[in-house]
């Protein structure tokens, strides 16, 4: 028997549980998928990097923390120093 | 190269995923290298016991369908440097967990960490069968009741038959963790006893958790048991069970009884 711990009442679990799940359903029932939104942005960030220099796709990583107002993304991109030098800048412009 | 270790019981409730996360954060307090990865597709719950439940970006679909990177699907524990989850995809269902795609995950897991523990959705169904497939060891995890033993039972079979190391002729290491043990009802009769489920399963035991309150708790706050409540028996028990999936000879004690239970597992062959 284990009378201290009956009578010191350890902090509630219950309401973190509640809490963690409002948040994470809330998000769910907003469907149009997490990752769906997460992937366009990463690829559209990645089209305008690519556009200056050259990037590995290894060596970027995307994540994301929900929150029950505002979430937040984090988007690690390494650039190696002479990535620059490896694609020049491209204007668009064709060759005349 | 890690070892793979499927969590596996035929029946639903029984404690597969409370055992991923507990026995995979007991080896990461170890210093082991370890990922969970949840096999639940369209019904993932890992990532909630773990508390990584706001951080899944990618799941295990996205990389079998080329959609991400395994490394990028991977998410660090924010308490144990060496824990990492690989969560389900809730969205879509387990249609699209291809054999070729799952070799491909688990071989490239396989090879970066110590341990892959691959968290079993209920039933014999695909899923299931397709979280087994690669495993080096399996536990069998089983509550002291009738349906689930009965369930376990069909789970050996398959584990016999339908993974890749049977299929190849070895031997599939099978352990078996008695869950949801209750000392009060076990002491007036009326659960299965641990020498019951032994002999009709015969397969070693591997560790007895206890019923507590201490895993709801866990549950609640989002983290594995062996760190939320580490001094806890059911921690205590899921800590003695990773010692023992490492190797170690670790007398295993009834819950509820004083007496040593180690001649007689020890002295037991596996089938
Ligand atoms: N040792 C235990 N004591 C008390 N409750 C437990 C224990 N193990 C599991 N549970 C509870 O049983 C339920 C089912 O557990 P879960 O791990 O999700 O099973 P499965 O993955 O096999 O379906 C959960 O509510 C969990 O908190
Ligand atoms: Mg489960």
């Amino acid at each position: 028997m284990n009378l201290l711990r009956f009578f010191s009442r350890s902090p509630q679990s219950a309401p973190a549980a509640r809490e963690r799940l409002q948040v994470l359903l809330a998000h769910e029932r907003a469907s149009t998928g997490d990752s769906e939104l997460v992937t366009k942005l990463r690829d559209e960030i990645l089209r305008v990097i690519a556009k200056h220099v050259k990037i590995d796709d290894d060596k970027v990583s995307v994540k994301m923390e929900r929150g029950d107002q505002v979430s937040t993304l984090e988007v690690d991109i390494e650039i190696p120093l002479d990535a620059a030098k490896k694609k020049p800048v491209n204007s668009g412009k064709k060759a005349a | 190269m890690g070892k793979v270790v499927v969590i596996t019981s035929g029946k639903g409730g029984v404690g597969k995923t409370t055992t991923s996360a507990a026995l995979g954060a007991a080896l990461a307090q170890n210093g082991e290298k370890v990922v969970v990865v949840d096999f639940d597709v369209g019904l993932r719950n890992l990532d909630l016991v773990m508390g990584a439940e706001r951080r899944v970006v990618y799941d295990l679909v996205n990389v079998i369908q080329g959609e991400a990177k395994l490394a990028q699907a991977l998410i660090r524990d924010k308490r144990l440097e060496t824990l990492y989850l690989l969560p389900a995809s809730q969205t879509r269902d387990k249609d699209n967990l291809t054999p070729e795609g799952v070799e491909k995950v688990v071989t490239a897991l396989r090879s970066a960490f110590d341990w892959v523990i691959c968290d079993s959705p209920a039933g014999i169904e695909r899923g299931a069968t397709l979280a087994m497939r690669h495993a080096d060891v399996a536990i069998v995890v089983t509550n002291p009741e009738v349906s689930s033993v009965r369930d376990s039972d069909r789970i050996i079979g398959l584990l016999d038959s339908k993974t890749l190391k049977a299929e190849n002729g070895e031997r599939m290491e099978k352990h078996l963790l008695l869950t949801r043990y209750d000392p009060v009802r076990a002491e007036r009769g009326d659960m299965l006893k641990v020498d019951d489920v032994l002999e009709i399963l015969s397969i070693p035991l591997l560790g007895i958790i206890p019923e507590s309150m201490d895993v709801l708790k866990a549950s609640n706050v989002g983290s594995p048991v062996t760190l939320a409540e580490s001094a806890s028996a059911p921690a205590r028990a899921y800590f003695d069970a990773a010692r023992r999936l490492k190797g170690e000879a670790v007398p295993v004690t009834v819950p509820g009884e004083k007496r040593g239970f180690f001649g007689k597992i020890f002295g037991r062959k596996a089938a």
